[in-house]
C-alpha cells in the first residue's frame, strides 16, 4: 500500500468536511441540544443548509454573528451574547459553543468564555454549555465529531466510578455510522437485555420522524443529558470508530470503565467480535433471531461474490469510512485500488486498498482512471465523477442530497451488510461490466437495407 | 403432432446415442424427472431469432414464467424479448374460441409490429382439444403475407430436448429454402480471397459468446450464412440451405437439422466445439479442411498459431493461479469432455466428470483426456454431488444452474457452464473469462469465514480490551 498526502495549492472538487461541522453534527444527537457555531455567520448558514439537505429534517444551529471589528476587537462579547440570546430564546438543555477557524485564529479561549458566562448569567445555570474547539485548518468531519463528543465526556461525564452496576452499555458511535446504523446497533445490543446509552445518539434525534409539535429550535430527542452521568455506572464502554479513541480514553480514564474498541461494524467478521461480546458481557446466549441473520449474510455473501469478487473499488470518504469499506472489499474478494480520505488519520496506514491518497475527488477521478475501476463509493458530489469514469455510485458518507434514505440506511451488522451487499452487486449487474460488446460481421448485410418491416409500431 | 413422426424424430439415425443400449432419447420417470418440456426446448431453439414474433398458444402458464429469461442476445432488434401469449381462458377452451383467438393474436402481432415472421407454439391445452395450429398458420400466412410458423411442440409430446428438434423440424419444413441469401457488396470481400459460407447450427450465443467467434471467421473470409439461433435473423434462416458446410455446435439436438440439410441440400456437417484452446482450434481446422480450400487452409493455420500465441500469454498468470485445483464437473453430453480439456488448458485437474447423458463416444474422449481410471459421476442428485465433492476432495464443482445452489448451500465454490449463465466461455477470449471465473470463486475470501463457526458459538471473545 502507497500513502501519498497531496500537497498541492488547488483542491478540486474537495471531499473534507469542516471540524465545525462535525461538532454541529454530534451535537444534533443530544436532546434539547443547539450547536452554536463562534464565528461568522456564513459557516453556520453553510453548514444548515448542508445538514437539511443531507438529512431532509429542521436542524436547530446558531451563530455568534461576527462582523470584521467584533472579530478584532470583541469576539468574546458575541459570543457572550449568543449564548444568552439562544439560552433565552431557544431554552436548550445543552448548547456547543463550536469555534471556528476565524475564532481559533483570533486566539479565543472557550473555557474562559463560558466561565465569564456562568458568572454574568447565572440564570442559566441549568443550562449545560460544552466548549469544543474545532477549527476547520485543521482535520475533517469525523475529527470535529470526536472533539464534540470528547468535549461532551469531559463537560458531562460522571466523574467516579459508580459502586452499583446496571446492565447497561455505553456505546461511543462515530461519524461514520449513520442514524439507521445506530438504532440496528441498540436493537442489537437490547436483544442481549442490555440497556445501551448512545453518545451521540442520532438515531433518536435524526431518524426522520414527523412529532406533534409544529416547531422546536432545540433537537428533538437524543441522547437525555443525565445519560452522561449514569455512564460511569455501565458494565462496558464500546467504541465504534478510531476517530474516537481519544473520547475513550478520556471516559475510560473518568469511569475506570473497561471499553472495547471496533474500528466499524461492517460485515461477518467484525459483527462476530461484536456478538460474541455482548453475549459474554451480558452472560446470554446468543438469540436465535440474530443467529438467522447471521445465516442470512452468510447466504448474501455466497449469492453475491460472483457479481462483487474482482471487482475494483475507488472508495472516497472520511478515514474511519473509508477503512470500513475497504474492508469489507477484502472480504468479498474486491480490489480497492484507490482510496482517497478526506484527511490524514492513523487509520490509513492500515486500509487494505492499492494507493491511499489523502486528497480531492479530482484526485481520485485521475487515479482511478488509471487504474481501472468498476463501481464508485463516496457521496453525491461524486455523481460527476462516476459519469465521467462511466462506473455507477454508491452513495456513502455525507452529503447524499439526491437521493432519499441514504442518510438513514444501516449498512453495518449482519442485516446491515446483507443489505449493502445487495446494493452494490445490483449495481454491478445493472453496469453490464463484464458484458461481450455486439459484434457485427462485415459480411453480414446491414440491418437497415432490410428493414422493410418496421419492428415496432403504435397500437392500431 | 402424430405419434409416428415423435418417433421418427426420436430415432436421429445421425445421433451417438442411438446406438447401444440406448434408444434415442429415454422416456422420463414420473417422481423423479428434472429438466423442461418440448415447449422449453422448442423456444430455446427458436427464441433467439430476434426479429421474429413469437407467440406462445395456451395458457398462462406457459409463457408467463418463461419469457425473456435465457441469456441469448441480439445485436440489433429485441422483439424477441417481448413475451406473447393467447393467454387462454377457460371459456376459451370451454366454448372453442381458442383458434379464433389465435388468428386474432397473429393479426395482432403483424399490426404491431410487422414482422418477418412468426412463430406460433403449440402447448398441452390446444393439442389436448384440438386445436388445427398448421390451419391457422396456413391461413394467417395467407392472409397477412408474413410467414406464420406452426411449432407443434407441445410439452407433454416429450423432453426440451425432443422440443429443440421439433423446432428444427419446423425450421425444416417452413423456414430454410424460403429465401435466397441477401447479396454482398463485392468491396467487403478482400481481394485475393474466396468467400466461403459456413452456418452454426446449435449456437446460442449465451452472454455473447458468438462474438468471440465471429471475428476469427471474417478474418479468414468466412460468411455465416445463419446462426441456428444466437443473434440469428428470420431471412437469414430462409437462405441458411446456400451454405457450404454445416458445424453443428456441442449440441446433438440439432443434428436432424443438419442430417437432413445434407439429404435434401448436400451441405456436409461436422460436430465441434467451441470451448477451450484445444477445441477452438480444432473446430477452425475443420471448417478449413472440410470446405478444402488451401489458401483457407493455410490462413487457418496462421491464425491459430497467433491466436493460440496471443491466449496462452495472456493465461499465463491465470495458470499459476489455477493450477492443481481440483475440480468436479457436473455437466451434459459432449461438455462433459470439451469443459475437460478447457480446464486442463488452464492446468487444473478434472478428478471427476459427470457422464449422465454422454454417449459412449464422449466417454471415450473423456479416457483420453483423463486417463484409463477417469472418474465418471452418473448420480447428479444433490447429496450424490456432494458426497463425490467430499471424496474426491473436490476444490469446486462446475455444473449447471439448477446445481448451483447445492454447491452454494454448501459453501463449495461454484462455476456455472450451462444455458442461464451470465459470462461468455466460448472461443480463445472466453479461455480469459472462464479462467477470472474460476478464479474469481476459488479464491474468494469468504469461503474461509463460512466454513468457521462464529466466535459467539465457543464463546470466545476476539476484542481485545483496550483500557
Amino acid at each position: 500500500m502507497e500513502l501519498t498526502k497531496r500537497n498541492k495549492p488547488l483542491i478540486l472538487s474537495p471531499l473534507k468536511l469542516s471540524q465545525p461541522m462535525g461538532a454541529t453534527l454530534a451535537t444534533l444527537g443530544i436532546e434539547g441540544a443547539i450547536p452554536l457555531l463562534h464565528g461568522s455567520q456564513g459557516c453556520t448558514a453553510f453548514a444548515k443548509v448542508f445538514f437539511v439537505r443531507h438529512f431532509r429534517e429542521p436542524i436547530p444551529l446558531q451563530t455568534t454573528a461576527l462582523d470584521q471589528v467584533a472579530a478584532v476587537m470583541s469576539p468574546d462579547d458575541n459570543a457572550l451574547e449568543g449564548l444568552a440570546t439562544v439560552a433565552a430564546k431557544a431554552n436548550p438543555r445543552l448548547i456547543s459553543l463550536i469555534s471556528t477557524g476565524l475564532t481559533e485564529t483570533e486566539g479565543t479561549d472557550l473555557e474562559r468564555i463560558v466561565r465569564t458566562f456562568r458568572l454574568r448569567f447565572p440564570e442559566y445555570r441549568h443550562i449545560a454549555i460544552v466548549p469544543v474547539s474545532a477549527p476547520d485548518f485543521i482535520g475533517s468531519l469525523e475529527n470535529g465529531f470526536a472533539a464534540a463528543v470528547e468535549a461532551m465526556i469531559r463537560t458531562l461525564a460522571g466523574k467516579r466510578r459508580a459502586k452499583e452496576r446496571r446492565n447497561q452499555i455505553n456505546l461511543l458511535v462515530g461519524a461514520h455510522l449513520t442514524p439507521g446504523d445506530v438504532e440496528y446497533l441498540k436493537t442489537l445490543v437490547e436483544a442481549f437485555d442490555l440497556q445501551p446509552i448512545v453518545i451521540p445518539d442520532l438515531s433518536d434525534s435524526l431518524d426522520g420522524h414527523l412529532i406533534a409539535a409544529p416547531f422546536s429550535p432545540v433537537t428533538v430527542g437524543g441522547t437525555p443529558i443525565e445519560a452522561f452521568s449514569r455512564l460511569s455506572e455501565s458494565l462496558a464502554t464500546i467504541v465504534v470508530g478510531r476517530s474516537l479513541w481519544a473520547a475513550a480514553d478520556l471516559l475510560a480514564e473518568r469511569t475506570a470503565i473497561p471499553d472495547y474498541r471496533f474500528d466499524h461494524l461492517l460485515g461477518i467478521e467484525a459483527t462476530d467480535s461484536l456478538i460474541a461480546l455482548l453475549s459474554d458481557l451480558s452472560g446470554r446466549p446468543v438469540p436465535p433471531a440474530i443467529e438467522r441473520q447471521r445465516a442470512r449474510l452468510e447466504d448474501a455473501m455466497v449469492d453475491t461474490h460472483f457479481m462483487l469478487g474482482f471487482t475494483r473499488w475507488a472508495i472516497a470518504t472520511e478515514p474511519d469510512l473509508l477503512h470500513a469499506y475497504a474492508a469489507l472489499a477484502a472480504a468479498m474478494g474486491a480490489e480497492v485500488p484507490v482510496a482517497v480520505a478526506s484527511t490524514s488519520s492513523p487509520l490509513l496506514k492500515e486500509i487494505p486498498a492499492g494507493e491511499v491518497i489523502v486528497g480531492d475527488l479530482d484526485d481520485l477521478e485521475a487515479v482511478a482512471r488509471r487504474h481501472g475501476v468498476d463501481l464508485l463509493l463516496s457521496n453525491s458530489h461524486a455523481l460527476a465523477t462516476a459519469e465521467r469514469l462511466g462506473v455507477p455510485l454508491h452513495r456513502i458518507g455525507l452529503p447524499q442530497h439526491d437521493r432519499l434514505g441514504g442518510a438513514q440506511r444501516a449498512a453495518i451488522g449482519y442485516l446491515g451488510t446483507r443489505q449493502l451487499l445487495f446494493d452494490l452487486a445490483n449495481l454491478i449487474l445493472e453496469h453490464h461490466r463484464h458484458d461481450v460488446p455486439p459484434y457485427r460481421s462485415r459480411f453480414r448485410p446491414s440491418e437497415e437495407a432490410h428493414a422493410t418491416h418496421a419492428t415496432c409500431c403504435p397500437a392500431p | 403432432m402424430h405419434p409416428k413422426e415423435i418417433a421418427a424424430l426420436l430415432d436421429e439415425p445421425a445421433c451417438a446415442h442411438n446406438h447401444k443400449t440406448k434408444s434415442g432419447c429415454s422416456k422420463t420417470k414420473p417422481g423423479a424427472t428434472a429438466g423442461g418440456c418440448a415447449f422449453d426446448g422448442a423456444q430455446i431453439t427458436l427464441l433467439p431469432i430476434a426479429d421474429a414474433v413469437h407467440i406462445v398458444h395456451g395458457p398462462i402458464a406457459c409463457a408467463g414464467a418463461s419469457w425473456d429469461n435465457r441469456g441469448t442476445r441480439s445485436s440489433g432488434p429485441t422483439l424477441y424479448r417481448i413475451g406473447m401469449t393467447t393467454d387462454l381462458s377457460e371459456t376459451d377452451i370451454v366454448m372453442g374460441r381458442s383458434e379464433k383467438k389465435l388468428m386474432h393474436a397473429i393479426k395482432e402481432a403483424v399490426h404491431r409490429f410487422s414482422p418477418p415472421g412468426i412463430f406460433v407454439y403449440n402447448t398441452c391445452i390446444p393439442a389436448l382439444i384440438g386445436d388445427d395450429l398448421e390451419a391457422i398458420c396456413r391461413e394467417a400466412t395467407q392472409r397477412f403475407g408474413v410467414l406464420v410458423v406452426p411449432v407443434d411442440a407441445a410439452g407433454f409430446y416429450g423432453t426440451k430436448n425432443l422440443g429443440n428438434r421439433l423446432a428444427g423440424e419446423a425450421l425444416l419444413r417452413y423456414v430454410i429454402g424460403t429465401r435466397e441469401p441477401d447479396p454482398l457488396p463485392p468491396e467487403v470481400v478482400p481481394p485475393g480471397i474466396t468467400l466461403h459460407t459456413i452456418n452454426l447450427i446449435g449456437e446460442y450465443n449465451i452472454a455473447g459468446e458468438l462474438w468471440h467467434i465471429l471475428p476469427l471467421l471474417d478474418e479468414l473470409g468466412i460468411r455465416v450464412l445463419c446462426t441456428l439461433t444466437g443473434d440469428a435473423r428470420f431471412r437469414e434462416v430462409q437462405s441458411m440451405h446456400r451454405a457450404e458446410l454445416n458445424m453443428v455446435v456441442c449440441a446433438k439436438a440439432l443434428l436432424n437439422v443438419a442430417r437432413k440439410m445434407k439429404e435434401r441440400y448436400g451441405i456436409p456437417y461436422f460436430e465441434g466445439s467451441f470451448y477451450g484452446i484445444t477445441d477452438t482450434s480444432t473446430a477452425l481446422r475443420t471448417i478449413a479442411a472440410m470446405i478444402g480450400d488451401a489458401d483457407l487452409i493455410a490462413r487457418a493455420e496462421a491464425l491459430i498459431a497467433r491466436e493460440e500465441a496471443r491466449i496462452n500469454a495472456a493465461l499465463e498468470p491465470w495458470r499459476k493461479r489455477l493450477r492443481g485445483k481440483r475440480a468436479l464437473l457436473y455437466t451434459g453430453g459432449v461438455k462433459s469432455w470439451s469443459i475437460v480439456s478447457a480446464l486442463q488448458d488452464l492446468g487444473m485437474e478434472v478428478v471427476a466428470t459427470g457422464t449422465n447423458k454422454s454417449t459412449e463416444e464422449d466417454k471415450a474422449r473423456i479416457r483420453e483426456l483423463m486417463g484409463e481410471k477417469a472418474r465418471m459421476i452418473t448420480d447428479g442428485s444433490p447429496r450424490a454431488l456432494l458426497a463425490a465433492v467430499a471424496e474426491y476432495r473436490a476444490d469446486l464443482l462446475i455444473a449447471g444452474g439448477r446445481n448451483m445452489y447445492t454447491a452454494l448451500k454448501a459453501r463449495i465454490p461454484f462455476l456455472d457452464v450451462n444455458q442461464e449463465r451470465e459470462f461468455a466461455y466460448a472461443g480463445y477470449q472466453g479461455m480469459l473469462e472462464l479462467a477470472r471465473q474460476l478464479a474469481l470463486t476459488l479464491e474468494s475470501p469468504i469461503w474461509p469465514v463460512l466454513r468457521r463457526p462464529p466466535s459467539w458459538r465457543n464463546n470466545l471473545v476476539t476484542v481485545p480490551q483496550v483500557a
